[in-house]
Order: C-alpha cells, then sequence, then structure tokens
C-alpha cells in the first residue's frame, strides 16, 4: 500500500469511527497513539494507524464489522502487559483496546464463578472474591497489571500451575466477537458442552480467532494453609533432583521455584529476604490445603529435601516470613534488572530431566555471547525463565540477544521442550516456531485461524509464521547439514 | 504388545482420501453405543500400542492410541500414580484413543478435571493423510494453537490420533466415603457448602435418597474431613464407585434412553414431563445429572438449554427410532455450527473421517 492511498483510507476509516463512538474513543494522533506502540516486549514498537476505546459490546460487534468490510487488520489489547509482542500495532490496522471493558459482572459464590468483562485486572478478581473464602487461582506476575481477556488469549500461568493449572482449566464459558462482527457463547453453566472444545481452542490463541468481551472463571475456595520451605543446594543439578524427589515423594506442592546464584544475589539485594547467598541453588516449596495436610506434607518434604542433599533448610516460621520468602522471587525480574541496563526474558519449558543439560549449554553459550544469563525457574511444571542481562545502547548487543534468546529456544524444543511456556509467541519467537513445528503443522495452523478469520485480519503475523518466513530463518540456521523445509523455493 | 502400525493407518487413510472413502475410527469398539450411527470403512487403530514414554517423576506419560486402558492404569499403578479424571472404560477393550477421543472422564472429573485438562500433546493423521505433532510432553506450551485439547471430544471427526501424552498424578493417600440418607435438595445445598470449602471431596453422588462423598489425601486431612462432614462410612465404597463409573449401578440397568446432562452444579430440578426423582443420578457436586427417559429429545434438550446446560443421549434405550440420530448431542448455535464446519473442512476437507458422528454437519 502506498503512502496516499494509506493515509486517504485512514480518513475514511475515522469518518466512519466516528459514527460508531465518541470522538475522545478514536485516537488518531500521533501524540496520542504512542502510549499503544509497544506492550511488554518495548524492543519492538510501531504507531498504530488508529486506536479505538469502545465500552460497549454493540460497539466492538460495529468496529469490528467496519474493519471486516474494509479489510482493515485488528489487533486487540488489554493491559499491554504481554511479554511477546503479541499486541504490537499495525501501521495500516486498528488498535482495539478492551481497557474500558472494567466490570464484574456477578459473582456465584454457589457456583464458585464470576462473570466478568476481559478488560478486569486478574489480581482484581481474587480480590473481589476474597471475603466470600474464594480466589482465581491463575497467578501470572503480572497479575496486579496483567487483565483476564489477556491472560485467556496468553493461555496466562503462574507459580502456581503444577497443582491449579493454567488460564485454560480455570475459565467455564467466553463470549467472543468474531471478525464479522457476530457474538459466540463458548462453553455453558455446565462443566462441559457439546461439540469441539472451542474453549480450548480460544485460550492462547493470542488474539488470532475472536475478540474476548467476556469471560466465566472458576473460583476456588481458599486453602485453610499455606506454608513455604525454602532450601539452599551447592550444586543445581542436586536442586533439580530434590524437585524430582518430592514429587516421587508422591506430593504435589503449590508453588515449587528454583532460582540460581545470580537470581539469588540479585532478589536478596533488592529485598532482602534473607536468602542464601552462598548458595548455587535455592528452592521454594510452597504447600497448600487443610491444616492437617500441609503439616504431614511440611514434614515429609523437610526430609526429602535434607535427603536430596539440601545444604540448608527452613520453613516460614510465620505468615510474614512466607511472605517474605515469596516477595524475593516475585521480584526477581525487577531485581535483575537492576543489575544490567536491559534485560532479555526467555520462557521455554522443558522436561525437567534435562535441566542439568540445558543450564550447562546455556552457560556455555553465555560464555560464547559474553552476556550473563539469571535463571528463574519453575521448576515443578520445567517452564524456564532465562534473563539475559545486555545493554541497549550498545550497538549490535540487543540483535546479539536475540539471537541468544534464540540458540536458547531452539535448545529447550531439542531436549523434547516448548519455545513458550506461558509467555506466548507473538512476534518475538516467531522464527523458532519454524524449528518447533513443521511446514505441515504450520499449515494446520493457517487452516485453523482460516476457519475464524479467513481474510486474515485478526492480529495478522503473529504466533504463526508463513512457510516463506520459515525457508528464509531456514536458510540463515542450517541445522545438522538439513535443510527445513526442503520442499519450498528458496529466495 | 508393542506395535507401530502408523504407516498403515496413514496409508488406508491417504488411499480413503483419494477414493473420497468414509472411514470409521475404531479402537477397542468398547464405546460403540455413543454418537450418531455411521456406514463406513473401518480403519482400525487397536493394533497400534505400546507405552512409548513414562517416567514418574516427570508426571507424564506417552501412549500410542490403541494401548489399553487398563495396561496403562496398571503401569501408573505400580509407581503410586493415576490418570486424575477417572477415565471409564465400558469394557476391558477400551483405549486411551477411544477415551481421548470422547473425552470421557469419571467422578472425580469435577474435583480434578476432564480428559482434556490431562492432555498435554497429541500425534494425529488428519483428513488429508498428513501425521502432525500438536502439543508436547510439558505441562506449560503455549506455542501455536491448542489443537491437542480440540481433539478431547470431537470423536475422531477431525483427526485419527496415534498417540497422546498425559499428565498424571500421584495416587491420593487415603480416601474414605461417607453416606448420608437426605432429599435431593438437601444434598445439593450440603455440595455446595463443601465445595466453598477446602475440603478434600473428590467424588460426590447423590440418588435413591443417599448422598455419598468421597474424601481423598493425606491421611490427617481425610479424618478431619470425615469428622466435619459426618454421616456413615460406606464400606466396599472403591467398588461403589467403580461401579458408578462404569455404569454397573442398579440405576442404569433401564429399558429407558439414558441421557446426560451437563448443567450449572446448582439447579434444584430439570423439569421433564413423565420424570420423577428415581429417573436421575446426580454427580460432579450436581453439575452432571443422568436421566432415564423416553421423552422426546427436543423437551429434554429444551428444558436443559433453558438452564444453559447441555443435553445428550449418552445410552439408546430398547426402542429408537431413526429420526433420533440428529438429536443425540444438543444442537448448536448457526454461529458456533458455521465455525465447527470451518473447522472439520480445515482439518478433513473430504469429510472422511468419522463424517457424522456428532452432527451429520461434520
Amino acid at each position: 500500500m502506498n503512502i496516499n492511498m494509506q493515509s486517504s483510507n485512514k480518513v475514511s476509516l475515522l469518518k466512519e469511527l466516528l459514527k460508531l463512538l465518541p470522538e475522545d474513543a478514536v485516537l488518531h494522533q500521533a501524540e496520542d497513539l504512542h502510549p499503544y506502540e509497544c506492550d511488554g516486549l518495548s524492543a519492538y514498537r510501531h504507531l498504530p494507524m488508529i486506536v479505538v476505546l469502545p465500552n460497549t459490546v454493540d460497539q466492538v460487534q460495529s468496529i469490528l464489522r467496519l474493519c471486516y468490510e474494509g479489510g482493515v487488520p485488528v489487533v486487540a489489547r488489554g493491559a499491554g502487559t504481554g511479554l511477546s509482542g503479541g499486541a504490537l500495532p499495525l501501521e495500516n490496522g486498528v488498535l482495539l483496546s478492551l481497557a474500558k471493558f472494567k466490570d464484574i459482572i456477578n459473582i456465584d459464590a454457589k457456583r464458585r464463578i464470576a462473570r466478568v468483562q476481559p478488560g478486569v485486572r486478574n489480581l482484581a478478581i481474587s480480590q473481589a472474591v476474597d471475603q466470600l473464602g474464594l480466589y482465581y487461582a491463575p497467578d501470572p506476575s503480572s497479575q496486579i497489571a496483567c487483565t483476564i481477556g489477556g491472560n485467556v488469549a496468553e493461555n496466562s500461568g503462574g507459580v502456581h500451575c503444577l497443582k491449579y493449572g493454567l488460564t485454560v482449566h480455570n475459565i467455564q464459558q467466553l463470549k467472543i466477537i468474531t471478525i464479522e462482527g457476530e457474538l459466540l457463547t463458548i462453553g455453558g453453566s455446565g462443566l462441559d458442552s457439546s461439540g469441539y472444545d472451542l474453549l480450548a481452542l480460544m485460550t492462547g490463541s493470542e488474539g488470532m480467532l475472536g475478540v474476548i468481551v467476556e469471560v466465566t472463571v472458576k473460583l476456588l475456595p481458599k486453602p485453610e494453609s499455606a506454608q513455604v520451605l525454602l532450601a539452599a543446594f551447592d550444586d543445581v543439578v542436586k536442586a533439580g533432583e530434590a524437585v524430582g524427589n518430592i514429587i516421587a515423594a508422591g506430593i504435589i506442592p503449590a508453588g515449587l521455584e528454583m532460582m540460581d546464584k545470580l537470581a539469588i544475589s540479585a532478589a536478596e539485594d533488592f529485598v532482602h529476604a534473607g536468602y542464601p547467598l552462598d548458595a548455587e541453588a535455592m528452592l521454594l516449596c510452597e504447600l497448600d490445603g487443610t491444616n492437617e495436610e500441609v503439616s504431614e506434607h511440611v514434614s515429609k518434604v523437610h526430609e526429602v529435601l535434607q535427603q536430596s542433599g539440601a545444604t540448608e533448610v527452613r520453613t516460614a516460621k510465620d505468615e510474614a516470613e512466607r511472605l517474605t520468602f515469596w516477595k524475593g522471587r516475585k521480584a526477581a525480574f525487577p531485581a535483575v534488572g537492576r543489575l544490567s541496563p536491559d534485560y532479555y526474558c526467555m520462557d521455554g519449558t522443558i522436561p525437567r530431566k534435562q535441566l542439568p543439560r540445558v543450564l550447562k549449554t546455556m552457560a556455555d553459550l553465555s560464555n560464547e555471547y559474553d552476556l550473563p544469563v539469571a535463571n528463574v525457574f519453575h521448576a515443578g511444571d520445567g517452564n524456564l525463565h532465562p534473563l539475559i542481562l545486555y545493554d541497549a545502547n550498545i550497538e549490535g548487543e540487543l540483535e546479539r540477544t536475540e539471537e541468544f534468546g534464540g540458540k536458547i529456544l531452539e535448545l529447550c524444543v531439542e531436549v523434547g521442550g516448548t519455545i513458550t511456556g506461558e509467555h506466548g509467541v507473538g512476534v518475538e519467537k516467531i522464527n523458532q516456531m519454524c524449528v518447533q513445528f513443521n511446514s505441515l503443522e504450520l499449515t494446520q495452523f493457517h487452516a485453523v485461524k482460516a476457519a475464524f478469520d479467513p481474510q486474515s485480519l485478526l492480529n495478522p503475523g503473529k504466533a504463526v509464521p508463513t512457510l516463506h518466513r520459515c525457508a528464509e530463518f531456514g536458510a540463515m540456521h542450517v541445522h545438522k547439514g538439513e535443510l527445513p523445509f526442503p520442499e519450498l523455493e528458496r529466495f | 504388545m508393542n506395535v507401530d502400525i502408523s504407516q498403515q493407518l496413514q496409508q488406508q487413510v491417504q488411499r480413503a482420501c483419494e477414493e473420497k472413502v468414509a472411514l470409521r475410527i475404531v479402537g477397542g469398539n468398547s464405546k460403540a453405543f455413543y454418537g450418531c450411527d455411521i456406514s463406513a470403512e473401518t480403519l482400525s487403530v487397536a493394533e497400534h500400542r505400546g507405552v512409548l514414554s513414562y517416567e514418574p517423576t516427570e508426571l507424564v506419560i506417552t501412549v500410542r492410541a490403541g494401548t489399553p486402558l487398563k495396561t496403562i492404569e496398571a503401569l501408573l499403578d505400580d509407581h503410586g500414580q493415576v490418570m486424575p479424571f477417572e477415565p471409564p472404560a465400558f469394557s476391558g477393550h477400551a483405549t486411551i484413543g477411544g477415551i481421548i477421543a470422547c473425552n470421557f472422564s469419571g467422578p472425580r472429573r469435577a474435583y480434578a478435571g476432564a480428559a482434556r485438562d490431562y492432555l498435554l500433546g497429541c500425534k494425529i493423521i488428519n483428513g488429508k493423510g498428513e501425521i502432525l505433532t500438536f502439543g508436547g510432553e510439558v505441562m506449560k506450551n503455549v506455542a501455536g494453537y491448542d489443537v491437542s485439547r480440540l481433539m478431547a471430544g470431537a470423536m475422531g471427526s477431525l483427526g485419527v490420533l496415534l498417540e497422546v501424552s498425559l499428565k498424571v498424578l500421584p495416587k491420593a493417600e487415603t480416601e474414605s466415603t461417607q453416606m448420608i440418607h437426605c432429599s435431593s435438595a438437601d444434598a445439593i445445598e450440603k455440595m455446595h457448602t463443601w465445595s466453598q470449602t477446602p475440603l478434600p471431596v473428590s467424588a460426590t453422588s447423590f440418588h435413591d435418597s443417599i448422598l455419598r462423598v468421597r474424601l481423598s489425601g493425606a491421611n490427617k486431612a481425610v479424618m478431619a474431613a470425615v469428622d466435619q462432614i459426618g454421616g456413615d462410612a460406606m464400606q466396599n465404597a472403591d467398588q461403589y464407585w467403580q461401579d458408578l463409573k462404569e455404569q454397573r449401578l442398579d440405576f442404569f440397568n433401564t429399558e429407558k434412553h439414558l441421557w446426560r446432562l451437563s448443567l450449572a452444579s446448582d439447579v434444584e430440578s430439570v423439569l421433564v414431563e413423565n420424570t420423577d426423582e428415581d429417573d436421575f443420578l446426580y454427580e460432579w457436586g450436581g453439575a452432571l445429572r443422568w436421566l432415564k427417559s423416553d421423552m422426546p429429545a427436543e423437551i429434554i434438550q429444551a428444558a436443559v438449554a433453558e438452564l444453559d446446560g447441555h443435553a445428550s443421549l449418552f445410552r439408546r434405550g430398547s426402542v429408537f427410532r431413526d429420526g433420533e440420530q440428529s438429536t443425540i448431542f444438543q444442537p448448536l448455535t448457526p454461529g458456533l455450527m458455521r465455525i465447527h464446519k470451518n473447522l472439520k473442512q480445515a482439518f478433513d476437507p473430504h469429510n472422511i473421517l468419522n463424517p457424522g458422528k456428532i452432527y451429520s454437519e461434520l
């Protein structure tokens, strides 16, 4: 599209949008668009053509119909906390902000569900049902800011996934608007419904299949008691084995987190949680349930940790200390951020037994690229968050970091894992999708998208790479002498 | 016991695709009663069997789809683990592929999740005869659309399952079941009181004026919960929950149609003409109701739709008319049906995989 055509499109689209929305709900001046130029992955930025801020479902339907008829791409956005560029705007597209959809529509304590609008913050749900003794389990680190609509779009996790599951396990019904502007209700009042599991398909679909306008979440009773153990190890491998030993003892902890030496010292400097600074690795193991269950499991886990070679095992002596132990872990990202001008957060998942190999290779790569890495690890479910420290102001360092990050993700795939556990593909990991999936699988993904969005107007270009993109990426990354996608022409 | 026939299966699908011949996918043929009748060439997956990987401390097992359910259960049991969704078998020949294709889950479902919740990844043959892998063997994985879970409950209409990876969990240390005599309204009330507390409830049922509640977990926790809940301890409770799961209780011995109603757990009663209290059996804290009734599907499905729920004809009674084929599963709204048809087209463009098994349009 040439610039003249684009600007004439913008003018006519603007005119139409202003018929649907009040003037202050349509942003089009550069200074108003800037706050929307990126999400939590700030290395990628574009100004959208127009930002719209509807506050009714009818308006969302009308906006989508308009975009559908005009062939204008649409990117939906919640709080913009995503870490993979999923809400990165398109220069020729409309950015659809769901920020005004902030109402909790209904809380049903008896059925243990809450019907909420997509712009409701994750933590706000738990806060709203706290007095009923209930909570919403998935707790991504950004839960204070991220919205439930974004959580569904990304299938967000958190530190309690091993026991309580991801977003997909904790929602019951969705209302979505298709690109044609049609309102669909997916799921029902029961635990399952007829037909295909569209609830699962929508969850984690990164805004590519429909726009979420309502979410019914499942709530859980707050556990009677929670206790956390902190264990220090002089060897990362021993810490990894301890995780397996806890599970082999028949215990599923509510949270099971590992940090390496660099992450421990960064967190300790930042929040003074009393972490063991001489340890090579540290585990935090949270147990929850009834009082009886927790006390039984605490003594069992204590024993397992000692038998696994922990140099020190501490049990939080009270609720305040439990929260302090967690505070360091929850602040690990910003804490590491203080060590270096910039950091790049990765999100691969691996089978846990591969941890020693992955850590060793990562250390080698860290030397090779001359970039330090701190490791924060959801150890229970194998989700790694290596944080690569770099300085974006140094020419070429971001590119080197991205290449290093890409290698880490490819390593995760090689050992039987995945390139993203909970942050999504977005624009960030789109090349690595070519490593994890072959051309037939990617073609199937595109066909799934076409079933919802035949013109590819919803968040186009994200999450699933084109085969041509993979061919170009593959040409740069010849693996073991074999070209991926041999059936494609090279150009 | 360990046989890979994926190539033969792929060839048969490719041939069917070229010749536009419909295929009826069969594992142990233990669930032939479920869904619509289709006449098609048989694609037998039963010989494609074997455990491909199982590491108890990783909490993941990967198996070929034709692997018998009992083989997997025995292996897990040796390591003190289970499939937490407690899949019903309905025959000694049930395969894991069939369980996943139907998304069947047992009494623990309301408290631990369904088959689809434990599905981490799968390998399939789509309707073009292509072998594709989605998801994986790790618990957290958001790369690409969740095609694996889409397969759960699709009854083979989107792909032939070749392999599945499932999350498994440790078996509960102790289980104990209490029985309380009460009315259905009291039962609903009690189940909801419990569900709002962290009591370790793992199954509930109500029929014949008896509410049964199973508690599972650490010894002390179960003992404390038994005291809190009251009622009488049930003997042979394991057998009871097995019989409920496998539909061997007297309740299920009927000439009438057996309907499966999935609805909000606190619905007091579903009003269907010519039915009374004894025609209902409650599970899943009230969210699943079995109904014995020969009333027309339209009446039952309308009554349940009114409650925002779904009704499906699970087992046919002694009299089944051909016209009832089209109402085995609750009809979809036109908007949802359009998406369903598009998805069917996306996976099976020639309409050869179990066509018409769920809906005639798919």
